[in-house]
């Protein structure tokens, strides 16, 4: 057994744990977003960074991949951590702003501004499909071509696979093309709309046509007291 | 469409562009033991095809048992292999940093010019294909362009279409292949003594004098001293695929073994050249291995 602390609380795990699975277990909540359970880790979307080390010599790394080591003190929502995290929020809201994922990420960490220069990719490059494709799905149809800027994924020579079962994992785990967001104008990177606007719940007769994302739901919590 | 349809197009496309897949087996077989012998199978098939064709990248994927995906994927990344055919002659201009500040910039715009493509395309005819690379590793003698294997350095603007029409005459040696052959001034590693005879040319110039030993026998051996040439000069026959030990004329010591040869597993020797650096050579007769380190 490896024993560690994370914010401050001592936990023992087994060897192999990676810190984003030490955290879950004490309920510490670290956002992420290439991270899937049952795909290996890949530590593409940084979302997950954590700093490790006594200061002032930390370090940021991603917790998914890793791994617990002895007597490792590991802080996950210091400064220096939120700030990297806004950060990798914005990058991201600059390549994809449609991204109903990416939009309540955003929401959640306060996001107010995106200073890069917007475009509008359908792809992060997160490896999630790539992943599921060949480590559930055991077809390995699609994967990562070419490289740098050029960068993309599809199947070779872009015909239709044969080992490819149509079965839609690709697309169930797609942070960029499961859900939309319906809200947001092309020329805004940030939505905000599901922060901004009462919940649908509450302004019954406005918002007909609105689903309600929140989660979780001020309105619906005080309902239930 | 089936998966079943899919496969019987690629057939009948490469079927119908003549292109003959028997020699991909062998190339798989050659590395298949090798660990990460993948790029050196994708190396050889472009060796011999001047591409990547399809049909092959489909039988790697089903011999070595990697989806096609991944071999795909390794293809496209690097920019050595090329997916689509290439023309018959191939340039390839150096646009890293040394030859950059040298002006390779130009280089490329005078070549696209020329040729009336743009870099990474092939003229209509199918005569030359042009491409830019980030370092070729000859630095020193920058700007470099490659064209079809031989190295042409320093290139100037106004000496590029020279460098074009030579190119596509064709011609084997690197010195009838137009820009200033890039000759080497060898010398023993131990003692130093020059070892090229000026009494003695090969293609010009003055050819490099080693004492070989070969199944049983000794004697003399002159090397062309031009880099990229291969040819030789010797006081007994030595047959092809057998491996030379090489002695210095004046200290009598064999040549230092560097390394071994990566595509034959021959010794390699390395020879010192004057102004700094090494030029290892596979010892085996008609591999074309060599390699020259400057420092």
């Amino acid at each position: 057994m490896i024993s560690l602390t994370i914010n401050g609380i001592p936990i023992e795990v087994e060897p192999g744990t990676t810190l984003l699975e030490a955290a879950n277990y004490l309920g510490i909540a670290i956002p992420t977003l290439c991270h899937h359970e049952g795909l290996s880790p890949y530590g593409a979307c940084r979302l997950c960074l954590v700093e490790i080390g006594v200061r002032p010599r930390t370090r940021l790394v991603s917790s998914c991949s890793y791994p617990a080591e002895p007597g490792l003190r590991v802080r996950t929502g210091s400064e220096r951590v939120l700030r990297a995290r806004r950060m990798v929020i914005e990058l991201l809201l600059a390549t994809c702003p449609q991204s109903k994922v990416i939009q309540d990420l955003a929401s959640a960490h306060g996001i107010r501004q995106q200073r890069f220069r917007q475009e509008h990719e359908d792809c992060i490059l997160c490896g999630l499909c790539v992943r599921v494709c060949a480590e559930q799905m055991m077809a390995g149809a699609i994967g990562f071509r070419s490289r740098g800027q050029g960068r993309t994924i599809g199947t070779p020579f872009d015909k239709r696979s044969e080992v490819c079962r149509l079965c839609g994992a690709c697309m169930y785990v797609c942070p960029a093309c499961q859900l939309r967001c319906t809200f947001s104008e092309p020329d805004k990177a940030i939505c905000g709309g599901c922060a901004n606007i009462p919940a649908p719940c509450v302004s019954s007769g406005q918002h007909d046509d609105l689903m309600c994302y929140m989660n979780p739901c001020a309105a619906c919590e005080i309902a239930k007291t | 469409m089936t998966p079943g349809t899919v496969v019987q197009g690629n057939e009948d496309r490469s079927a119908a562009a003549g292109i003959e897949m028997d020699e991909v087996g062998p190339i798989i077989e050659k590395h298949r033991k090798q660990r990460g012998g993948l790029i050196a199978i994708l190396g050889d098939i472009q060796a011999r095809y001047g591409y990547l064709p399809e049909p092959a990248l489909r039988m790697v994927s089903g011999q070595l048992g990697h989806p096609l995906e991944e071999i795909y994927g390794v293809a496209t990344f690097y920019r050595s292999f090329s997916l689509a055919p290439r023309g018959k002659h191939h340039v390839c201009a150096c646009l890293g940093t040394a030859c950059h500040v040298r002006g390779a910039q130009r280089i490329v715009d005078e070549l696209e010019r020329k040729l009336g493509i743009q870099a990474g395309q092939t003229t209509p005819d199918g005569e030359f294909s042009l491409e830019t690379v980030n370092c070729l590793g000859a630095c020193a003698l920058g700007p470099v362009v490659v064209a079809d294997g031989h190295y042409h350095s320093k290139v100037r603007k106004s000496g590029v279409g020279d460098l074009l029409e030579r190119a596509a005459q064709g011609g084997g040696s690197a010195e009838a292949n137009g820009a200033p052959a890039f000759v080497l001034n060898a010398c023993c590693p131990r003692c130093q003594s020059r070892l090229e005879e000026s009494g003695h040319l090969i293609e010009n110039h003055p050819a490099i004098r080693l004492d070989a030993a070969c199944r049983g026998r000794h004697g003399w051996i002159r090397l062309s001293s031009v880099y990229g040439s291969r040819q030789i000069a010797s006081e007994f026959p030595i047959p092809a695929g057998s491996v030379v030990e090489f002695q210095c004329p004046h200290c009598h010591i064999a040549l230092p073994i560097s390394s071994r040869c990566w595509e034959c597993d021959a010794p390699v020797a390395s020879l010192q050249i004057a102004g700094g650096g090494k030029w290892n050579l596979c010892c085996r007769r008609g591999c074309p291995q060599h390699l020259l380190e400057i420092s």
